[in-house]
């Protein structure tokens, strides 16, 4: 598999980015990686979009902690997302961390971080960034946009702002609005960041302390969201962490604490507070339908050429079966051609990242397909 | 239907094939394993679109090309738009769905015309094995018991032409046929007694 990585490209230097709150951004850095090869008439290119904490290294390892591609499982040569037939792109989403510009990186006009001096984004900002980074790689179309979680929001705004560069599109596990609930549990992530001394009004970047511990809890309160009840039951109970009985105390008695404070841990190592509090932010402002009198229906129309696939999860409660299906029926509405299937899972939300076969059968064959009728061949 | 097709439909599901129009908008609700919508697909052109409950059979559809929806009767029509199709197809499910008068008005609100088969409840087997029985027939048309079948709504042939009539809706086309697909004489009487199942076209007044 050809690999091009740690890409790093300057966009909107002569127009700057126009953002949904107002503000202008110029210049905007985009870190990306790219698997595969394009093809002659540039028609094989597939877009994955990541989710809220995730990143560009879909297929290849994290450079800080050494992890294989959050998505190897089905990027990859001979894989679902087949890099000996597309050639897939994925980039670090506007706001983020890892090499696109966001609030740790240097604001031009201060020589400083930007701190909370970053303009608040939105999804479609993201995704305006990334028509532009297409653009800039010579691809007037794409084969596939593809996403999970906050990855299926951009595909929805890909969907309602640039149908005409889309062939086909798949949204996993997603939502076309943040709920009341959705936005309390981001709030509470908000709250610790903020509450964490050391998060100092967002300016800690020049000094050694980190809001490491709000950002841990924000995360774990996070990760509780992503799995479900049953998932947790089965993989914890309430079995003690290396000790025979409760210790009276506040200690992590049992082993869902532990786990819980390790992903809380871990995490404050890849990922930048600030960055967490405008990407969420990001999320909880999505209502497409509210752009469109309230009838989601009405922003797919310009979308009717573009083959669509949208598949949820049985226990996830983030982005339950109904929100997809609200998604489902708009386009069906607007006359896209869509497929639909709630994959049977006990792992809540995160399913869309683990091993389904189902879920395998269900994008493999769409992707086929769509190649097929589009006469995409491998390389 | 087309001399060279290699893969032959099933003789009901060839049934409704023949009725549809080339080009049309079809939604076929139930549709397994996409047997009858690859058919129109390939061969009559259609915009096809299925609703499906089971995992296998949306898988089979979309790795085909197909546009399915899982979901079933019950749930799934309430979003489509008036008039948004102009065949929607039922096919033995009437009797499995929990309203069939809900899913009957849906079918024509949603569908300039509907297809609907269903096995008929009044064949003279059935009758016979009740009769002689005294318990609920098991034959192979219907072959589950009671407590374990899907067919919640058992109906006959003159049941549907009640339930058809009281609607107001318009029999376009009525065909009974028995269990191999052949047709049988359309006299309604003779039909409810004679046919295993039956096929309505219907459309609105």
């Amino acid at each position: 598999m050809t690999v091009s990585q740690y890409n790093q490209t300057i966009l909107f230097e002569d127009t700057p980015l126009s953002l949904d709150c107002g503000a202008d951004l110029s210049p905007v850095t985009v870190a990306f990686e790219t698997y595969g090869t394009l093809n002659l008439d540039r028609s094989n290119a597939v877009l994955i979009c990541h989710a809220l904490t995730g990143d560009q290294y879909v297929a290849s390892p994290h450079p800080t902690t050494g992890k294989p591609g959050w998505w190897s499982r089905l990027v990859g040569p001979g894989k679902i997302i087949d890099t000996e037939k597309y050639y897939v792109i994925c980039s670090n989403v506007l706001g983020s961390c890892l090499g696109t510009t966001g609030p740790s990186s240097i604001n031009p006009a201060t020589g400083k971080e930007w701190g909370l001096g970053f303009p608040v984004i939105t999804i479609r900002d993201m995704v305006k960034v990334q028509a532009e980074l297409i653009q800039q790689l010579g691809i007037e179309t794409l084969f596939a946009v593809i996403g999970g979680s906050m990855g299926g929001m951009q595909v929805l705004e890909w969907l309602c702002n640039y149908p005409e560069r889309l062939t086909s599109a798949v949204a996993l596990a997603t939502t076309a609005r943040h709920t009341a609930q959705n936005i309390a549990f981001h709030e509470v992530g908000r709250q610790a960041i903020m509450a964490d001394a050391n998060w100092n009004g967002g300016q800690y970047y020049q000094v050694e302390k980190s809001p490491n511990k709000g950002l841990s809890v924000a995360r774990m309160t996070a990760h509780i969201t992503y799995l479900s009840e049953d998932a947790l039951t089965q993989k914890f109970g309430r079995n003690l962490q290396e000790r025979d009985k409760v210790t009276f105390g506040f200690d992590a008695d049992f082993q869902v604490e532990s786990y819980l404070r390790h992903q809380g841990m871990t995490f404050v190592d890849r990922f930048d507070a600030n960055s967490y509090l405008y990407i969420t932010r990001a999320m909880d402002y999505l209502d497409i339908a509210a752009r469109y009198n309230n009838r989601l229906a009405e922003a797919f129309q310009r979308a009717a050429h573009v083959r669509c696939c949208v598949v949820s999860f049985t226990s996830d409660w983030l982005y339950p079966t109904a929100e997809n299906k609200n998604i489902v029926h708009a386009l069906n509405a607007s006359g896209v051609p869509v497929s639909f299937a709630e994959i049977e899972s006990p792992h809540g939300h995160d399913s869309f990242l683990l091993d389904l076969p189902e879920m395998d059968k269900m994008i493999a064959g769409f992707l086929n397909s769509c190649a097929r009728s589009a006469g995409l061949r491998a390389l | 239907m087309k001399q060279q097709d290699t893969n032959p439909l099933r003789p009901d599901l060839a049934m409704i094939a023949d009725m549809i129009t080339p080009n049309s908008r079809v939604l076929d609700i139930g549709c397994d394993h996409g047997d009858l919508l690859n058919y129109l697909v390939t061969n009559k052109s259609v915009d096809g679109r299925g609703i499906e409950l089971s995992q296998k059979g949306v898988n089979q559809c979309v790795a085909n090309g197909l546009f399915v929806i899982q979901g079933d009767a019950d749930n799934d029509l309430g979003e489509y738009p008036d008039q948004s199709f102009d065949f929607v197809i039922l096919s033995k499910t009437l009797q499995a769905v929990k309203s069939p008068q809900t899913v009957l008005n849906e079918l024509l609100r949603i569908g300039k015309q509907a297809i609907i088969t269903i096995p008929n409840f009044g064949q003279w087997r059935v009758r016979l094995n009740l009769l002689l029985n005294g318990r609920m027939p098991v034959t192979k048309t219907l072959n589950k018991t009671w407590y374990n079948t899907d067919n919640i709504h058992f109906c006959t042939i003159l049941d549907l032409f009640d339930l058809i009539e009281q609607d107001g809706y318009i029999i376009e086309k009525f065909t009974p046929y028995n269990k191999n697909g052949r047709q049988t004489h359309t006299a309604k009487t003779y039909a409810n007694f004679m046919a295993d199942n039956a096929l309505f076209l219907l459309r609105k007044s």
